[in-house]
């Protein structure tokens, strides 16, 4: 298991070196400079802001400045919010933005493995049917068509939750932004827990279960549940990427002060550090988060650390 | 041209794939007749209009977004783009899919793994950060937008393809092609390519909503096509500023958004059904 861990974690280390450098290329690769949109300063001046930033060294110098400032965790400065280091911004506006994702996450999983194996279950009738057809629609239709309408109806016009962020206190303000984070989430989840649970149900154990006389209820609670929930584990590290995607997309709608509307600005902005710290940072998130994933498959399914 | 005959008689009979192609058909062509038709002009704005619900007045069926411009010929020209979208992204996907999959499929062993390994490797990357680093980093232009949605979609493509290509590789006629000496690259787009056109429409099928919900991603973050461009992101966008007063700006533009969307994946979804008689799921 441990040489399972310490292989998958080897594999990380390349992927997460290509986020970096590409990242960095695709950036200083772009004509012109940070400033160039800034009214236009005396030679001298621009020099010494290209010094002060070390824009005026060879790329490649300014390549392994970059890289080890990440390594140590540097991010380097903002080039619009001068007064502070993209790491102080990632920090300051990270947690909100982890809090609503992490909620989404957690009511994705658990409604959307209870949609599946209920659907599952009744097979081919007609609860089946209208639940993957709504499913179907909910991951056809994207985040930021999903939230303002959600918005329109259940806060501008039924007036039951607040629409906006500041100025709301307690718990509802949480409410319309995590829902419109977790529902194609849930939708995704359904389908594929509904399509794994069918080929569990169908498998030589359940039916030595069956045989035996066990009920249908207490075969998939003790049965077939956990190896039904494989293939969930394994879209873990896909759904963190598409929560951190609609996150962009959900703070912005409401005006939450997260790390995605930061991105946002940022990207508005053309604030070219934060936007690559952003990227380097979910990047690697989304890296490590699969790596988790994969070591937790490994833990569980025997059958995978062997190959 | 036989071969598409073919797939067009077996396509044919699934209603789903016929019924949600037939909608795109219909929204595509009152997109592209529409604004021709229409005698309001996408551009123009009309100060005494403003906000004007949809009615059948100057033909406004859409009525008027919050400069007066007619909102019913700027979602068909977003609907315009998004077919420019949906051809352009899936063309440039198809093409390095298949070639790179192909390849890949048709050489096995050590090339194989090491291309193989590569797409793995940026399957772990979320790109669509990576497509907004390149929007900030470069001047906003179509081509730019279009070739980056391509770029991204093309891995799903390259394995499927490899798959398919790597039991193709054994089959009697390709070895017989190699026996009589026909040079490896033409075994591969002679001999292999034909062969992969059931799975290579499924895909594309699939790769198509996943292309129009980029763009319209990137335009409702104001990073995609400009302004006085649009596109159904950025009307989107426009109308979620308007939720109190004007509901139409924002729910017309969403509709057709998730009309076109959700067609596309039924649409693929019945292709699969026809294609691939394995996964009856």
């Amino acid at each position: 298991m441990l040489r399972y861990a310490l292989l998958r974690l080897l594999g990380a280390i390349p992927t997460l070196l290509l986020v970096i450098v590409l990242a960095f290329l695709m950036v200083h690769a772009a004509p012109g400079g940070p400033f160039d949109a800034e009214r236009t300063l005396p030679a001298d001046i621009e020099a010494n802001i290209a010094a002060a930033y070390h824009l005026d060294e060879p790329l490649h110098q300014q390549f392994f400045r970059y890289i080890g400032g990440v390594l140590q965790g540097d991010l380097g400065p903002s080039y619009r919010y001068r007064d502070h280091t993209v790491g102080e911004l990632i920090g300051a506006a990270f947690p909100l933005s982890l809090k609503l994702g992490a909620t989404a996450m957690l009511l994705a999983v658990i409604v959307g493995v209870l949609v599946g194996a209920l659907a599952a279950i009744r097979r081919n009738t007609l609860l089946d049917r209208s639940l993957m057809a709504v499913a179907m629609t909910g991951i056809s239709i994207p985040v930021f068509v999903i939230a303002p309408v959600l918005v329109l109806l259940l806060a501008v016009k039924l007036q039951w939750l607040p629409a906006g962020w500041s100025g709301n206190e307690g718990l509802a303000k949480y409410f319309l932004p995590v829902i419109a984070l977790a529902l194609p989430q849930i939708a995704y989840i359904a389908r594929l827990m509904r399509a794994s649970m069918i080929d569990v149900l169908a498998s030589d154990f359940v039916r030595t279960a069956r045989a035996q006389g066990v009920g249908t209820s207490a075969i998939v609670r003790y049965h077939a549940l956990k190896p039904a929930m494989l293939p969930v584990l394994s879209y873990m590290g896909p759904a963190i990427a598409a929560i951190l995607t609609g996150s962009v997309v959900v703070e912005e709608i409401f005006g939450i002060p997260g790390l995605g509307q930061f991105f946002v600005r940022g990207a508005l902005n053309r604030d070219y550090t934060l936007v690559l710290g952003i990227v380097i940072f979910y990047a690697s998130l989304v890296v490590l988060f699969n790596l988790v994933v994969d070591i937790l498959y490994g833990a569980i399914d025997p059958r995978i650390r062997h190959q | 041209m036989k071969a598409l005959l073919a797939i067009w008689r077996r396509v044919r009979t699934s209603h789903a794939a016929m019924v949600s192609g037939g909608i795109l058909v219909g929204i595509f062509v009152i997109a592209i007749v529409g604004p021709v038709v229409s005698p309001n002009d996408y551009l123009q704005t009309n100060f005494d209009k403003m906000l004007s619900p949809p009615g059948i007045a100057q033909l406004q069926i859409f009525g008027t977004d919050d400069l007066g411009r007619d909102l019913f010929v700027r979602s068909m020209l977003g609907v315009q783009v998004t077919i420019v979208i949906a051809i352009v992204a899936s063309f440039v996907s198809l093409v390095i899919g298949v070639a790179y999959g192909a390849i890949a499929g048709y050489m096995g062993g050590r090339v194989d793994a090491i291309m193989m390994r590569f797409v793995d490797t940026l399957y772990a990357l979320p790109f669509i950060f990576f497509v907004i680093l390149l929007m900030v980093a470069f001047e906003r232009n179509f081509l730019l937008i279009f070739v980056a949605i391509g770029a991204i979609n093309w891995l799903d493509m390259a394995r499927i393809v490899r798959g398919q290509t790597l039991s193709l590789r054994e089959r009697e006629f390709v070895q017989a092609a190699r026996l009589t000496g026909v040079s490896t690259l033409r075994i591969i787009f002679r001999h292999i390519a034909p062969n992969l056109i059931g799975v290579v429409i499924v895909y594309v099928t699939l790769t198509i909503p996943q292309a129009i919900l980029v763009e319209s991603f990137l335009s409702f973050l104001g990073l995609g096509i400009q302004e006085p461009q649009t596109s159904l992101g950025a009307l989107v966008d426009a109308g979620v500023n308007q939720t109190e007063g004007a509901s139409w700006m924002l729910l017309i533009p969403a509709a057709l958004l998730a009309i076109i969307l959700l067609c596309f994946n039924f649409l693929g979804d019945a292709m699969r059904d026809v294609f691939d008689a394995r996964d009856e799921r």
